[in-house]
């Protein structure tokens, strides 16, 4: 039967009742049910297009176009276009931008394209503002009226920068987010090493990332099977208990954490209080942790030196110098700066004649403004992303598997680790996925406790959009970081199969 | 009566040997009802027990003691002489057959097969060949490579047995294993199930609440209701001589006349029915005289017309439903118009209508006077 069906489909095309091809017939059937249920998912299209879509093509594009000077420069524009970046500057380019200077100065938008060459070349604001200033009165020949005016208009580079601005399309902001230069003469240098800022953020980024999703893992994946297993009644607290936090401003989450882990906040009491710190400082010594955890702090300070002036006062104390260790530390290196080692050493003793007073081994961690506050702050916030995927994969998870592997000779490890965990990685893979992707991209809470070391890429782009109004260069960082969000999605898809990911 | 002989006998070999034992097991959940009351029970080794019960009756509780999976409140378990109480169930050395299969999605066929080899350290050659034979014995041989989502449910239902069996197990314990199955493949592995139990003489201790399940499988049968069990005994005699009104309405079947017990004749009984007539019944558990008795007659063993004989009866014709092997006819007798009568669909059987009367009549020892439940 199935191979007759299969020859007649093959000869010729199965009509319907009145003659026209059945699959014609079948698409005229199916097509108004499918433009009813187009119609009730319209909105939401256009929403989406409007408000998501549409701009993120736009900023996308921001981040490689950039028309300032090229819509207020119009005759110097097209000149440094086609100048070669090589070949001395002439002085028909020279007038040119006489021209275009007083052209600006009148219309007084000279102020943004001073900006916007400011962001190639610093130096460029008032180099521009002023020239614009005598331009009316400049003489021919206009190269060197100009460098009469500020004699950087001799120099070969800032004119190649000038170039570089007066290019709408440019591939330089992308590269700048990269750390890479773009110069007018079309070639691509790596930033100056104490230039390059955003690879190493990024990679800050991805860091603080990783280390929140493992860390929503490993505490998220008890809390997930708890509720999985517990009587309804109790799950049903403990999900509230879970879902309590989306019900609270972020705002009042991170600044709680303030609260918590300030240097005279809950935390460092408690561990004052119980004489956890001394633990945790024998233990970090013990690892040579030292520095990580209290001098350094990433308050800026250079560790190997506050280090070796720190032997002063550990002689001097014992174990462990007194006071809160980072303002200790501080205070040591400034010392030893001024005074060398003997000065550090007689600060030291005066720090040990003050820490009768301060009360001995008060030491205090600093875990709020810096990357482990950043950590923790975002792990807390991110949790029920990480526990309700993971949940809703366990439910489905009958008992009796367990029991099965269990009958079968396997100890409670083994059970789980064969045969339940194996089970329960849709929903580890959704949640590590969606704390990952929203992690990457936070903004607020490294904002508010990042301090210097725990900002993200997020703060810059933010920094970029705000205060140095260098939107462009935002746009490409937001378009990069568009991109790695993209790669680990398809590398998760390479990896696990988006397809095995279930989010509830 | 070959079946009935024979059940018999096993019964009585096989409780002597006891490897699996019950004594005075208890079991509550929350500390105000028990569960289980007072169970003893011993299975000898090579049967096959079933556990049979409604839901709520005990039987699983009592399989998944056995397991390990839940502790008894009181009460001794024990295994081949040994207390189990204390031993974690993946020690316990018991192949279970779960419900709805459990087996693990994402392993294929043969990786779930080499599960309770691999967690024994079973050298790679060793696993290989018992999971070929496995499969083999439950003629799944080319389905070593699918996963369990890719197989009907009579082949999950194959492999679940083939899993349970593959590290030899002297004791084997299936939960309801062919209740997701429908009717026609239930009945093919309910056989396939017991061949399989003849050949390899493990242990097996079955839970179910189809009765036809077990008496089609089982060498003794526990009925159990309330925590308790009704009556531990053969297929046949179980349904043949059920000690109790709870037995004789679960297993098959059965007419129930409700009446008094008027007076006792060595092994007979005369009972007076509420409506009316009296009858001549096997005491069997009806207490005293003029205690309330319930009368059980299996719808088979009712005769109609002439030859009805001793102990006759008028019956009403309400209804009558033509089901091929027999005519099911539903009477009132006795004011109750729930009395069912199986007529055998053959020859000499007699002509009815509705709304006739007939003599209706039964062997003496065919019914039972039991306890009024």
């Amino acid at each position: 039967m199935a191979e007759t069906t299969t020859e007649t489909t093959k000869n010729a095309p199965l009509l319907a009742a009145d003659g026209t091809p059945l699959r014609r017939k079948l698409e005229q059937a199916l097509f108004v049910s499918r433009m009813r249920a187009l119609g009730l998912v319209a909105p939401l299209l256009a929403f989406i297009l409007a408000v998501f879509i549409i701009p993120i093509v736009y900023f996308m594009i921001q981040g490689m176009h950039n028309p300032v000077y090229a819509d207020r420069m119009p005759n110097s524009t097209p000149i440094l276009q086609a100048w070669d970046g090589q070949s001395p500057v002439t002085e028909e380019m020279a007038e040119a931008m006489v021209k275009d200077l007083i052209l600006t100065r009148d219309n007084r938008e000279i102020g943004r394209v001073a900006t916007r060459v400011n962001q190639e070349f610093s130096g460029a604001r008032s180099m521009f503002t002023s020239s614009a200033r005598k331009a009316e009165r400049m003489e021919p020949p206009f190269l060197e009226a100009l460098v009469d005016a500020d004699k950087d208009w001799g120099k070969q580079e800032v004119w190649r920068a000038i170039k570089v601005a007066a290019t709408s399309w440019t591939p330089a902001y992308y590269l700048a987010a990269l750390d890479f230069q773009y110069a007018g003469d079309g070639s691509i240098t790596r930033q100056d090493a104490e230039r390059r800022i955003h690879v190493a953020l990024f990679v800050r980024t991805m860091e603080i990332s990783l280390i929140v999703t493992i860390s929503c893992f490993v505490l998220g994946y008890p809390v997930a099977w708890l509720l999985a297993e517990l009587p309804v009644r109790k799950a049903n607290l403990l999900m509230i208990l879970v879902l309590l936090p989306f019900w609270t401003s972020i705002l009042v989450r991170t600044t709680a954490w303030i609260a918590m882990l300030q240097g005279q906040g809950v935390m460092n009491d408690l561990m004052v209080f119980t004489g956890l710190n001394q633990v945790i400082l024998q233990i970090s010594m013990l690892f040579n942790d030292y520095k990580d955890l209290t001098v350094s702090s990433l308050c800026g300070i250079d560790v190997n030196a506050a280090l070796g002036s720190i032997p002063a006062a550990v002689e001097k104390f014992g174990a462990s110098p007194p006071g809160t260790l980072t303002r200790c530390g501080a205070e040591i290196l400034a010392a030893f700066e001024q005074g060398g080692e003997s000065g550090a050493r007689s600060h030291a003793e005066a720090l040990a004649a003050s820490a009768q007073r301060w009360g001995y081994g008060d030491e205090r961690f600093s875990m709020i403004y810096n990357k482990l506050g950043t950590i923790i702050a975002m792990t807390h916030i991110l949790l029920p992303f990480m526990i309700l995927p993971l949940y809703s994969v366990m439910k489905t998870v009958p008992p009796s598997y367990l029991r099965a592997a269990k009958s079968m000779g396997a100890t409670n490890w083994t059970a789980f680790w064969r045969v339940y965990f194996p089970q329960t990685i849709p929903g580890i893979g959704a949640g590590a996925l969606l704390v990952f992707i929203l992690a990457i991209g936070y903004y607020i809470t490294p904002a508010l406790v990042g301090g210097q070391d725990g900002q993200m890429i997020s703060n810059f782009i933010d920094f970029h959009m705000r205060r140095s109004l260098n939107w462009s260069l935002a746009a490409a960082l937001g378009g990069v970081l568009l991109i790695i969000v993209l790669f680990f999605y398809w590398l998760y898809d390479r990896i696990v199969g988006i397809d095995n990911m279930k989010l509830g | 009566m070959r079946a009935t002989s024979q059940g018999m006998d096993m019964t009585a070999d096989k409780a002597a040997d006891a490897f699996v034992e019950f004594e005075r097991v208890q079991k509550s959940y929350d500390g105000e009802t028990l569960v289980v009351k007072d169970l003893n029970l011993n299975i000898g080794r090579g049967e096959f027990l079933t556990m049979l019960g409604p839901s709520g009756s005990g039987k699983t509780t009592c399989l998944m003691m056995l397991a390990g999976f839940e502790t008894a409140t009181h009460g001794d378990i024990r295994l081949d002489g040994k207390a189990i109480n204390n031993i974690p169930p993946h020690k316990r050395g018991i192949g279970m057959v779960f419900q709805n299969y459990a087996l693990f999605p994402h392993m294929t066929v043969a990786e779930n097969l080499a599960f309770p080899l691999e967690v024994r350290k079973l050298s790679k050659a060793d696993i290989e060949t018992k999971v070929g034979r496995a499969l083999d014995m439950v003629q799944m041989k080319a389905f070593g490579g699918r996963r369990p989502a890719q197989l009907s449910g009579g082949q999950q239902q194959r492999i679940a047995l083939a899993r349970a069996l593959v590290f030899e197990p002297e004791l084997v314990l299936m939960d309801e294993p062919l209740g997701a199955l429908d009717k026609q493949l239930r009945e093919h592995m309910q056989y396939e199930i017991k061949h399989l139990h003849e050949r390899l003489g493990v242990t097996v201790v079955y839970v179910t609440h189809d009765q036809s399940e077990a008496l089609t499988m089982s060498d003794r049968i526990a009925v159990f209701n309330d925590g308790v069990i009704q009556q531990l005994a053969g297929p046949a005699t179980l349904y043949e001589k059920p000690e109790n009104a709870f037995v004789a309405q679960f297993i098959g079947e059965n007419n129930k006349l409700r009446g008094r017990v008027e007076n006792i004749e060595g092994s007979h009984a005369v009972i007076a029915l509420d409506n009316g007539p009296k009858v001549k019944a096997l005491a069997v558990n009806c207490g005293g005289i003029g205690k309330p008795t319930l009368l059980s007659i299996r719808p088979e063993r009712v005769i109609l017309g002439p030859e009805a004989g001793e102990t006759a009866l008028k019956g009403r014709v309400v209804e009558l439903i033509y089901l091929g092997d027999h005519i099911r006819c539903r009477m009132e007798v006795a004011g109750d118009d729930e009395f069912i009568v199986k007529v055998p669909n053959n020859h000499a059987h007699a002509v009815l209508q509705v709304g006739e009367e007939t003599p209706i009549g039964w062997v003496v020892d065919d019914c039972r006077a039991l306890d009024a439940a």
